[in-house]
């Protein structure tokens, strides 16, 4: 279970300590069902307390994003670490998510 | 096959020199290719490349793609079916080998599978990243297949940036 905050259109996603094929669905169904159900204006990705991700996060994020986008929504990810900043460049995410400058509270 | 000269090194003049010149171990596992392994594996390959002093990046690095040829071969080699996955380790000097493999599906076109962004399976929200990943993060992969009788991915990684020491 991943903790959902939601204030003023805008949900934060905190995503857990390991995110992996495993764990992705349950994540997404959770962010799925409220995004359905709730008015979102922006979507942020919170990866502050989150030390492994592969690409079944890509996938889940890029997933979300395509949603958010088609109902005029935007996308952002914070706290990222420098091996989840670069999936995000390597896979092209980060040119429509949008991720907070290099290292800003990073680690 | 490369000499030790570390005898000849003070501090081990004490210390007759019993390890080969060359590191060398290996290990294998195998097991049930649901997705509740994928953490055991990238954890089990991760405590055993520890005696090679890795740094925290490395480490991470050898999780990430183990993960990825873990989960290709669980959903994509046996479509979801619970059966065999097996993951060779070998430690010869500094380098780091680990083979991942699937007795599945098999891939029709390697190539083509390892562009970054390729995906066969869109409608499970999967990237097409996992190849670009595991290239990404290790020295080398090389990837064999064969339709039908399954996948064999076999990664490598030199690990530490200075000549091994005891
Ligand atoms: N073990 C395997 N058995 C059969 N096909 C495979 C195997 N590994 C990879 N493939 C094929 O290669 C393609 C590319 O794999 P890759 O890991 O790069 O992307 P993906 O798994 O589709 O997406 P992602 O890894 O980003 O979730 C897959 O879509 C699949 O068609
Ligand atoms: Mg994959």
């Amino acid at each position: 279970m991943s903790l959902i905050k939601m204030e003023n259109g805008r949900m934060t996603v905190f995503v857990p300590a390991e995110l992996d094929d495993h764990n992705a669905k349950e994540i997404r169904e959770q962010i799925d069902e409220l995004l359905d159900s709730q008015w979102v204006r922006t979507l942020i990705f919170d990866f502050k307390d989150t030390a492994f991700m592969d690409s079944s996060g890509i996938g889940m994020i890029l997933g979300r994003y395509k949603k958010m986008d088609y109902s005029g929504g935007k996308v952002e990810a914070v706290h990222l670490n420098d091996r989840i900043r670069r999936m995000m460049v390597l896979s092209g995410l980060y040119q429509v998510v949008r991720m907070e400058k290099e290292r800003e509270g990073g680690r | 096959m490369k000499q030790d000269n570390l005898q000849e090194t003070e501090e081990l003049q004490e210390t007759p020199c019993v390890q080969p010149a060359v590191r060398k171990n290996q290990m294998r596992l195998e097991f049930d290719s649901c997705s509740e392994n994928e953490g055991f594996a990238r954890v089990a390959v991760a405590a055993f490349m520890t005696q090679l002093n890795p740094t925290v990046e490395e480490v991470a690095d050898v999780k990430t793609a183990v993960s990825e040829a873990v989960t290709n071969a669980i959903i994509h080699g046996y479509e979801g079916r619970v059966e065999t996955i097996s993951i060779s380790c070998s430690i010869c000097g500094r380098e780091l080998s680990v083979t991942v493999s699937d007795r599945g599906v098999g891939i029709p076109d390697v190539k083509a599978a390892m562009e970054p962004l390729f995906t066969s399976r869109p409608e499970l929200e999967r990237s097409g990243m996992g190849f670009a990943f595991m290239e990404a993060f290790m020295d080398q992969v090389s990837v064999e297949s064969f339709p039908g009788k399954g996948t064999c991915v076999q990664m490598k990684k030199k690990i530490g940036t200075v000549p091994w020491k005891e």
